[in-house]
């Protein structure tokens, strides 16, 4: 039998590589997936990179990021599938969250960046510069919460710091007070409020309603090597997307995932993240908060470029580099469409005739084209509703 | 040349700060896991940073050494192409490398090599030690196992011992393993006659 050694960190988006293998759906289409769990972005990419993986779950910027020659040697990475959209959130410290008036509904996030703003800035004026931890440098985490911050006028990197701290460390960083806010996947959000040391403000998709996240990321070479073998992967993954999202299915889920060996952590706060309920502060009732993770429904698992084409055009803002044509493409490239729509042809799945749009552009239901199936986009906005055209990318930058 | 070692298992950095300082490596600084690491880092300003592949801090270290602030020159990641196959070992040993830019090859690559050699030591010296231990604890339950047959059956040692052995081959299952069961047996049935 085919095997496929997938890296993961311990995070409850990486449900559908766990549960395809959990729950039969990678025997029933002829392969074995072995998780290998990892502590850091850093061990996972080099176990893909040299061979002790064949895949990985991946932050979605950092496979464009090594694709790229960004702080390593260049090497082509390829991601023919997402495993899912947002599913993170923005949690400060109980004394940032009393500062800003954080109160018990979910916030708006024009609203509290105002709010925000004021402290951040006083705290530069008297040279204790407020900190904020994400994951990675090429992360969506750091990506989204620089994309705010920067949209409700707080200059990262000058009125405020950003710092890397790793997904099983940000509730103790918090605890600690080496930042004053994180942004992380779960469940180390809802770690921190039970843990008394933090309050949730905003998750990830009240600042893109569909933010590409997590990727099943492969060394280029091995995905042309392995095409058929490649194919029966995304189809075993996007079945446990389909389970994934089955309400009678989420309690066993939850089981699943929160097993020692996956991400060690206590049932009901997986249960929480996997059915959009969120505990904002502590003792408080969960609140819903539909889409809070989107794994499977409007084809979310299908690699758009144009996802990657927002990416790169964050990473040169961010990055300070200069817009390069020949980048922008390499780094769409990253993100195959093809391989998707090979794999699941003939399958139930929806498959769009396009493989690019334009990004947070749908206000409302919007039915797009299918070459498979049919397929009705929700709202896409960003928070300060400005859509992304992947065609403009300079004219994008410009305007930020 | 500095060069810094952060390992969570403080016997396996002791063991390579040994060896690099036979080598005539000498200016060597061990980061104390415990205490924050980048500030000692960035005192320490070293041009080559030796990290376990497993460390749970590599994410903040990789990041700060984009920032360069722990160094006096741009960090540049040892994994270069042209050197794959070094660093291909080193992965598989389990070490990950950082240097500044600029370092020559030829000064990085016995560095490198030497942290492999010691890495993989340090994994045999774990493995004996975990046989060593298990040696230990078998020799340990045939001990109880013969003394438990010697006053329940009325056996001396060499036929205890005969017994333990001949059930082991006939039933396929090592004599630890039948001495373990003999152990449990009389740890719950101990006073049925």
């Amino acid at each position: 039998m085919s095997t496929f050694r997938i890296g993961f960190l311990p995070l409850v988006d990486a449900a559908l590589p766990i549960l395809a293998h959990e729950q039969g759906f990678a025997a029933a289409e002829g392969i074995e997936i072995r998780p290998v769990r990892d502590m850091t972005w850093a061990t996972v990419l080099d176990r893909l990179l040299y061979g002790h993986t064949d895949a990985a779950h991946l932050i979605a910027p950092l496979a464009i990021a090594t694709t790229l020659g960004r702080g390593r040697p260049a090497t082509p990475l390829a991601v023919p599938f997402v495993l899912g959209l947002n599913g993170n959130a923005v949690t400060f410290s109980t004394a940032l969250a009393a500062a800003t008036g954080l109160d018990d509904s979910i916030a708006d996030p024009v609203r509290l960046g105002a709010a925000l703003r004021e402290v951040a800035l006083a705290r530069a004026a008297a040279g204790q510069r407020l900190r904020f931890g994400v994951v990675h440098r090429y992360s969506s985490h750091n990506y989204m919460l620089r994309y705010w911050l920067a949209g409700v006028g707080i200059q990262p990197d000058a009125d405020v710091e950003l710092v890397v701290t790793s997904p099983p460390f940000a509730a103790d960083a918090l605890a600690a007070g080496d930042v004053d806010g994180i942004c992380v996947g779960e469940p180390w959000n809802s770690i921190a409020v039970d843990r008394g040391v933090g309050r949730i403000a905003l998750v990830t998709a009240q600042i893109w309603r569909r933010g590409v996240e997590k990727v099943l990321a492969l060394r280029k070479a091995q995905l042309d090597e392995r095409s058929a073998e490649v194919g029966a992967l995304i189809r075993a993954l996007h079945a446990a997307a389909a389970h994934f999202v089955e309400p009678d299915a989420v309690e066993e889920n939850a089981a699943i995932l929160a097993r020692p060996e996956y991400c060690d952590a206590p049932v009901e706060t997986v249960m929480r993240a996997i059915t959009d309920r969120i505990r904002l502060s502590p003792g408080a009732a969960p609140i819903h908060y539909p889409d809070f993770m989107f794994q499977y429904r409007e084809a979310a698992n299908f690699p758009w470029r144009s996802q990657a084409a927002w990416l790169y055009s964050q990473m040169t803002r961010w990055d300070r580099t200069p817009f390069s044509a020949a980048e922008a493409e390499t780094a769409q490239a990253v993100f195959r469409p093809d391989v998707y729509r090979e794999a699941l042809a003939g399958s139930a799945a929806t498959l769009p005739s396009s493989s690019s749009k334009l990004e947070g552009a749908v206000t409302e239901a919007l039915g797009v084209g299918a070459a498979q199936g049919r397929l009705i986009l929700g709202s896409d906005t960003f928070f300060d509703r400005r859509a992304f055209d992947p065609e403009d990318i300079p004219g994008y930058l410009a305007e930020l | 040349m500095r060069i810094a070692i952060i390992d969570t298992s403080t016997s396996r950095a002791a063991i390579i700060s040994d060896g690099l300082r036979e080598a005539g490596l000498a200016d060597l600084v061990l980061i104390d896991p415990s205490r924050p690491i980048l500030a000692q880092l960035g005192e320490a300003r070293p041009e080559v940073v030796l990290v376990n592949l497993e460390n749970p801090s590599r994410d903040v270290l990789e990041d700060y050494f984009a920032m360069s602030r722990a160094l006096a020159r741009p960090i540049a990641m040892f994994v270069d192409q042209s050197d794959a196959e070094a660093t291909a070992a080193a992965v598989d040993a389990g070490v990950s490398a950082y240097i500044v830019d600029g370092l020559t090859k030829s000064r990085i690559k016995p560095v490198l090599e030497l942290a492999v050699r010691r890495f993989q030591a340090f994994a045999r010296l774990q493995d004996e030690l975990h046989e060593a231990r298990t040696a230990l604890a078998d020799r340990t339950a045939v001990d109880k196992a013969k003394a438990i047959l010697i006053r329940r059956r009325g056996l001396d040692e060499p036929a205890a011992y005969a017994l333990l052995r001949n059930h082991a081959m006939s039933t396929n299952r090592r004599i630890a393993e039948v001495a373990e069961a003999i152990i449990t047996s009389e740890a719950l049935m101990g006073d049925v006659p």
